[in-house]
């Protein structure tokens, strides 16, 4: 029973970063109704700028809030410089933009910090309080952080004029710029939240699998399930989504298949959405006219 | 251009071709071989992409399956590397075809993180444990190059294994672009375009778009898996880490290089997607796919129909000034 527990509560922990990756491509379909396959590997990058910051001497927290910062204003600028010029672009050339961003993304962190795996450190101490026999601390650490997020991201949409601004942007960009918001720099800020979401996801999940270029691959894939399953335009669906992909994962993982297969089970989970259910969970149902 | 001078150089670059390998070293032919091979694989992924406008970022997969299907066939059963071809391109079209169904639901970004979720999985599934008596599991399978059958000098040069290998897939990939041109150039070819560019006014016309859109998958896979059988014939050894993710992003890379909906257009991808990395790999060993990266993006805003469109382009520049010229002279 002890062990059947763990595997629920480790798969809520990986659901917790399932979902925000989630949330941070629903931020970005929201406002554009782009999928933004290089989310994963920005992420990636976010955690090897930690990574540096973290060994060449920073307090964890101060290189976690500065990589938040830093992604965030790289997000704005990648939109800003690279996505701006094609936004209006058939959908071809926007996933061939963003396969070229992932490639570039990747290339980077391995040019940068070089291919080599690396050891992430986590901020809760392993026999802390916070441990107990069913969940580690860096699981139930890393879960509350993610909380956080959600919570914080939450009340931002909810209470703030800028919040209330996006909204109206990603909902009608006409009858928003009509009233003065600038929305196009809405979806800038859009991206900057989508890649400080990233980081942080990127930050929870590297001191588990490890710090490497390719860390974000399959962990993205969990993500895009997640987002499908919630219904890619519901930012709540996309968290719950995620805590459904990654107790699903962890349990079939654990009792059916095994570990080996974890990326075919992703992409059943797509390919099954995607065909039978394409509006998730709860998406609005989309009807378009001729 | 008149008659004449396209039969002179037809002729020449037929002569040129078979020429090249006994000009240059083992290695290099080696890599001539593999330009050859991509550019069928390039065919394939742009007679989906580029003229059905269906993005698949999952071709990798099907040049993996046709690579196992040759390599299983010859390790497995024996039988000679030129006759896994058809096998190949069949099983690859199964695969395609099947593929090509849920895609008939997703469009655009749905159909491209379908294939690229596909592209993911595919090594993880050739290394499941219980294939491995078939697939050889993480460690892959080593073939051997197949000998040619004849023997002869030319330019103090012998027909090596690579140089017979060369004009084997040289033949294959002629073969295959006289078919992707006459299956495009004509009513198919035509209804592709049309589902690409306004499928409610396709399907007012009479073009039947499941049936065309799920063939286009399959026909593209199987020229994918064709090529895939091929490179595994000529590196002689499949595994499951050589056909990662990053297998398709090249392919695509050398559909948006060529040219989208282009046929020789191929032949240019294919050449960059061989000889690029080579180049850029004395920089760093990441360079390459930084290089990759910034020229898919550089191409979207400069360059969209990649180097067939600045060739058309730079073509449609110079005949009026000859035309010109012939009416004032």
């Amino acid at each position: 029973m002890d062990a059947f527990l763990h595997q629920i509560f480790s798969g809520l922990a990986n659901g917790c970063i399932y979902g925000s990756v989630a949330l941070a491509l629903v931020m970005i379909y929201q406002a554009t109704h782009h999928i933004n396959f290089a989310q994963g590997e920005m992420a990636t990058f976010s955690t090897f700028i930690a990574w540096a910051l973290i060994n060449s001497g920073w307090p964890y927290w101060a290189a976690f809030f500065a990589t938040v910062a830093i992604s965030f204003v790289a997000g704005v600028l990648v939109q800003r410089i690279i996505l701006r010029p094609v936004e209006k672009a058939p959908v071809l050339t926007n996933v061939i933009v963003f396969i070229g961003l992932l490639v570039i993304f990747n290339s980077l962190a391995g040019w940068i910090f070089e291919h080599t795996i690396k050891s992430f450190p986590s901020p809760f101490a392993q026999k802390g309080m916070l441990a107990t026999s069913i969940f580690s601390a860096h699981e139930l650490g890393s879960a509350l952080v993610m909380l956080c997020v959600l919570l914080a991201l939450y009340a931002f949409f909810k209470f703030t004029p800028v919040g209330l601004a996006m909204r109206a942007a990603a909902q009608n960009p006409d009858s928003a710029r009509l009233v003065g918001i600038r929305v196009s720099w809405m979806l800038a800020v859009g991206w900057g939240l989508a890649a400080a979401i990233g980081a942080v996801a990127g930050m929870m999940v590297a001191p588990v699998v490890y710090l490497d270029p390719n860390m974000m691959g399959g962990i993205l894939l969990y993500g895009f399930a997640a987002a499908l399953l919630g219904g890619i335009d519901n930012p709540g669906g996309a968290v719950l989504g995620g805590f459904i992909v990654g107790v699903l994962e962890n349990l079939l993982g654990a009792y059916v298949i095994g570990t080996e297969l974890k990326l075919s089970v992703a992409l059943v989970m797509i390919v099954g959405i995607l065909t039978l259910k394409p509006n998730g969970l709860f998406g609005k149902h989309v009807v378009t006219r001729v | 251009m008149n008659k004449n001078t396209k039969i002179v150089l037809s002729v020449l670059l037929v002569v040129g071709l078979l020429v090249l390998p006994f000009l240059f070293k083992n290695y290099r032919v080696f890599q001539f071989n593999l330009v050859v091979i991509y550019a069928i694989a390039v065919l394939g992924l742009n007679m989906l992409t580029g003229f059905n406008g269906q993005i698949s970022l999952g071709h990798g997969a099907f040049y993996a399956v046709g690579a196992y299907t040759a390599a299983v066939l010859m390790d497995k059963a024996g039988m000679p590397y030129w006759a896994t071809l058809p096998f190949a391109g069949v099983v690859c079209f199964g695969f395609g075809f099947l593929m090509g169904f849920p895609a008939l639901r997703l469009g655009g970004h749905y159909l491209a993180l379908a294939t690229y979720a596909f592209a993911l999985a595919v090594p993880q599934l050739l290394k499941y444990k219980h294939i491995e008596g078939w697939t050889g599991g993480v460690q892959g399978i080593v073939l051997s190059k197949p000998e040619p059958p004849f023997s002869f000098r030319f330019l103090d040069q012998p027909l090596s294994a690579d140089r017979w290998l060369y004009f084997f897939s040289l033949a294959v990939a002629a073969l295959m672009f006289l078919l992707a041109w006459n299956l495009l150039r004509g009513r198919i070819g035509r209804a592709l375009i049309a589902i690409r560019d306004h499928p409610i006014a396709a399907t007012a016309m009479g073009v039947n778009l499941p049936v065309f859109k799920s063939m286009a998958f399959g026909v593209s896979a199987a020229f994918t898996g064709v090529a895939g059988a091929l490179g595994a014939i000529c590196v002689a050894f499949v595994s499951p880490d050589s056909f990662t993710v990053l297998l398709s992003i090249t392919l695509l890379v050398g559909v948006v290089v060529g040219g989208l909906a282009s046929i020789p257009g191929a032949i240019f991808g294919a050449a960059f997607i061989q000889f690029i990395p080579n180049i850029a790999d004395e920089i760093s060993k990441s360079a390459p796919w930084a290089i990759y990266g910034a020229v898919l993006i550089g191409l979207m805003y400069l360059m969209p129909s990649g180097v067939m469109g600045l060739l058309r382009t730079i073509a449609a520049k110079l005949r009026p000034a000859k035309a010109a010229a012939s009416t004032r002279g």
